[in-house]
């Protein structure tokens, strides 16, 4: 081992990037730490470093306001439902879809999952957009919903602006999140032990439960954890799709930024939804590897 | 796979809940795609062919500057980044590093929102004028991560003793690089680089964060049209779009068949 090369070859490589991401990204960051702790600026951004007297502008001001006042904890307790609902539907969506997948003769596998992904890769706001139209009060879909509604003697209902829009294109956009770490799972299943599980007498119903749910357990919480983190931070759905009361966190970080223009509050409220999100994530994470390990154990 | 009646019906209730998700995911693509040749302002019923809507964006000057500047920034943004991530790649194959992995994956792991408003803090705070420099800066730092990883797993998935050997016979770091490692990885650099420019290309969040108020890209434009009102003509550059991310893939899916699988995987993530 010629080691004088090897940490030349270590600086060039890694140097550039490493200076790169610490400038654009942990330099960013970690000034949104200090901004957090600092007054909002008589104009909006922030105050002046240095106070009159000379000390320096730092304060719990923005940390305080926020714990006090309930309306932005409800705001993320909306947005966290919104994001466990839309990680359970998800979840039921794809499931199957994954588990056609992984169990389809090999040739086809590449194409079926190719189908998944290609939505994805299409823009964002178009995705958005595309249930603008079907939800749109012109649109066949909202005119049925309301001719049943209206055979039942219901008003009828506006489907776009409203929690309804807001769930299923939430859902929508996340779905291939969900799919990829369940298909990636379920394709390393030993197919035999389904095999033995019909010998022995177990049902198909009895045969999923007991084995392939359990089975794919990571697959879940890894997608879980996929698709929850951006769907508790996201701001464009409820801005374009959602109603007046649809509002969600990252919504009022948007307004806290670009309207408020309260910089130290809005870091706040970001700071606090990347620890819940990055907190609920980790937590899933470990759930799925104490229940994989039981059922290593034996527990199953 | 070839057992008997209770698989099969099971796997006819698999393939229904499958061809519901697949419709799902496509329906409203399709329909995108649809109403932008639609001869109506509504995008309700089916009226009869037309290109107008194609017409009308083509002397759409807002629009064709913010397809220029999109375009732009996506060019830029996905070469630096895939110099800089191809860097990364292989530091992070060939060395044990603590940092640069933490610094490369979080901005993908985190959400979007947070850097946005970080980057915008620290643009301002920096007095760097917020515009399409800004903007590139920012795509460049989150593309690096997807590239990177791209071109670790192509790298994972490679002989390390091809350039022990070319060492041996005394090529030079450098030409072990260029004469070994790099032709070999270059389907992964290559579809990193489609990859960057797709991200740049249709990134929203963070532009919207980063790119100040006389700036324009695609999806910010797409983005005022659409809060005002629904109209065939953003059918019509959705559709346009939707064709180029289109071909971006087939052509990243010919240099590198298994980065359909592999480069979003949350494998690669962990």
């Amino acid at each position: 081992m010629a080691q004088p090369r090897r940490n030349w070859g270590k600086w060039i490589t890694s140097g550039p990037p490493l200076v790169y991401l610490l400038v654009f990204f942990a330099v960013p960051t970690l000034i949104m730490v200090l901004a957090s702790f600092r007054t909002p600026g008589e104009f909006g951004g922030l105050a002046p470093l240095r106070n009159e007297d000379g000390s320096l502008d730092l304060t719990l001001e923005s940390y305080v306001r926020f714990a006090t006042e309930p309306l932005y904890w409800q705001i993320f307790l909306k947005s966290f439902w919104y994001a466990i609902a839309t990680t359970l539907a998800c979840l039921v969506l794809a499931y199957p879809l994954a588990m056609l997948i992984a169990r389809s003769d090999r040739r086809y596998r590449d194409l079926l999952l190719l189908l998944v992904i290609l939505p994805f890769w299409s823009n964002f706001l178009i995705r958005v957009y595309a249930w603008m139209i079907i939800l749109g009060p012109n649109a066949a879909f909202a005119r049925v919903v309301n001719g049943v509604l209206g055979a039942f003697g219901i008003e009828p209902v506006s489907l776009l602006f409203s929690a309804f829009a807001v769930l299923v294109c939430l859902v929508y956009v996340h779905l291939p999140f969900m799919v990829l770490p369940l298909y990636a799972n379920l394709e390393k299943h030993d197919s035999t032990l389904l095999d033995a599980a019909q010998d022995l007498g177990a049902n198909a119903w009895q045969r999923f439960w007991r084995i392939t749910f359990p089975l794919s357990l990571p697959g879940v919480y890894a997608g879980a954890a996929l698709v929850f983190i951006p769907a508790f931070g996201i701001f464009a759905i409820p801005d374009i799709l959602g109603g007046p009361n649809d509002s969600l966190i990252g919504n009022v970080i948007k307004q806290q930024f670009l309207e408020t223009r309260d910089w130290p509050f809005g870091s706040v409220l970001s700071i606090v939804l990347t620890v819940l999100a990055l907190l609920i994530a980790g937590f899933a994470a470990w759930v799925g590897k104490r229940g994989v390990a039981r059922l290593a154990a034996g527990d199953a | 796979m070839a057992s008997g009646g209770p698989r099969r019906r099971g796997r006819y209730l698999l393939w229904a809940a499958a061809l519901f998700a697949y419709a799902f995911l496509y329906l409203p693509l399709v329909i995108v795609v649809v109403y932008s040749f639609n001869d109506s302002r509504l995008n309700a019923e089916w009226v009869g062919f037309t290109l107008d809507w194609y017409r009308k964006l083509a002397s759409n000057n807002e629009m064709l500057l913010a397809a220029g500047n999109s375009l732009l920034i996506a060019a830029v943004a996905s070469l630096v980044a895939t110099v800089l991530g191809t860097m990364a790649g292989i530091a992070m194959h060939r060395y044990k590093l603590r940092v640069l992995p933490i610094l490369v994956l979080t901005p993908i792991a985190i959400p979007e929102i947070l850097m946005g408003v970080a980057l915008l803090i620290f643009f301002v705070l920096i007095n760097f004028t917020l515009g399409l420099v800004s903007v590139a800066l920012a795509h460049i730092a989150f593309c690096i991560g997807f590239v990177a990883i791209v071109v670790r797993s192509r790298l994972a998935g490679m002989d390390d003793s091809l350039v022990e050997a070319a060492r041996d016979l005394g090529a030079t770091p450098w030409q072990a690089f260029t004469h070994v490692t790099l032709p070999l990885i270059m389907p992964g650099v290559i579809a990193g680089a489609l990859m960057a420019f797709t991200l740049s290309i249709d990134d929203f969040v963070i532009t919207f964060f980063t790119a100040g108020a006389g700036t324009v890209t695609l999806p910010l434009q797409i983005y005022s049209m659409i809060k005002i009102a629904v109209t065939p003509e953003v059918n019509a550059v959705s559709t346009l779009l939707m064709l180029l991310t289109l071909l971006l893939i087939v052509i990243a899916s010919k240099v590198s068949p298994s980065l359909l699988r592999g480069a979003e995987s949350p494998e690669e993530k962990r």
